[in-house]
């Protein structure tokens, strides 16, 4: 059952090691592919079975709104996956605030149900977690 | 790469999953299928189509313990286990049934 971890071996000790991983989403959805790219990561890492946080701050907030419309760019809307989310276990998705507020968005503009962290508390959190990837 | 059917071409990557997937129709399913060496019944279009919802819905093809899970959900629990999936799909339920279903290569599926 192990078809996404093949081939890896994984001794009982790092096993069962749980670490706290950030994936820190700071672009827009489209034009670079930091976005889709951290997608991927986060859908592999939850193979892993770690305890995995996903932050949208910046143009990242983004990723998440609804209503993308990207046929004119030519590229897969990929928002909907982020709905597939919780499906793989990954419930920790976090905005911060003012990323918000500066872009005019509400928590009813995105696709997923997140918690609104304020910059100072976003800090907070990045500052316990063992491992933090930026996109 | 690809194949044709009835004067209809499909064009596939180079491990024989759909370049594109709106091409995808049960022609190709039958032909995907025979390729995979899968004798297609009931059970198994009950997952294909359950996948085909699923990336519609997502836009993304489920790693093997998400659709474990998703299946058990809708069909049963008896359902939900990867003994009954790698029944039906010997070689990987997420690979094997993926590609029948015309969807892409799951994600961190290696």
């Amino acid at each position: 059952m192990t078809e996404s971890t093949g081939g890896i071996d994984m001794d009982e000790e790092s096993s069962g090691t749980v670490k706290k991983f950030a994936f820190i989403n700071r672009k827009a959805p489209y034009g670079t592919i930091y976005a889709l790219e951290s997608l991927e990561v986060v859908l592999i890492s939850a193979a892993f079975d770690q305890d995995v946080s996903l932050v949208f701050v910046d143009d990242g907030v983004y990723q998440i709104k609804k209503g993308q419309g990207t046929k004119a760019v030519g590229m897969k809307n990929f928002s909907p996956a982020y709905r597939a989310l919780e499906g793989y276990d990954i419930e920790k998705l976090y905005v911060e605030k003012e990323s918000l507020e500066s872009r005019g968005l509400t928590e009813d503009d995105l696709v997923v149900p997140v918690e609104v962290l304020t910059s100072e508390e976003m800090a907070t959190l990045m500052d316990e977690q063992d491992v933090v990837m930026s996109f | 790469m690809g194949f044709e059917i009835n004067g209809k071409t499909y064009e596939t990557d180079e491990e024989g999953y759909l370049v594109n997937l709106s091409e995808w129709d049960e022609e190709a399913a039958k032909y995907l299928a025979v390729e995979e060496k899968v004798d297609l019944t009931d059970s198994h279009w009950e997952v294909i189509n359950f996948l085909r919802e699923y990336y519609n819905d997502y836009q993304i093809a489920p790693a093997v313990r998400v659709l474990t899970k998703a299946i058990g959900k809708k069909l049963g629990p008896e359902k939900g286990n990867s003994k009954y999936l790698y029944e039906l799909f010997p070689y990987g339920p997420a690979k094997q049934a993926c590609k029948i279903a015309g969807l892409p290569k799951p994600t961190g599926c290696i």
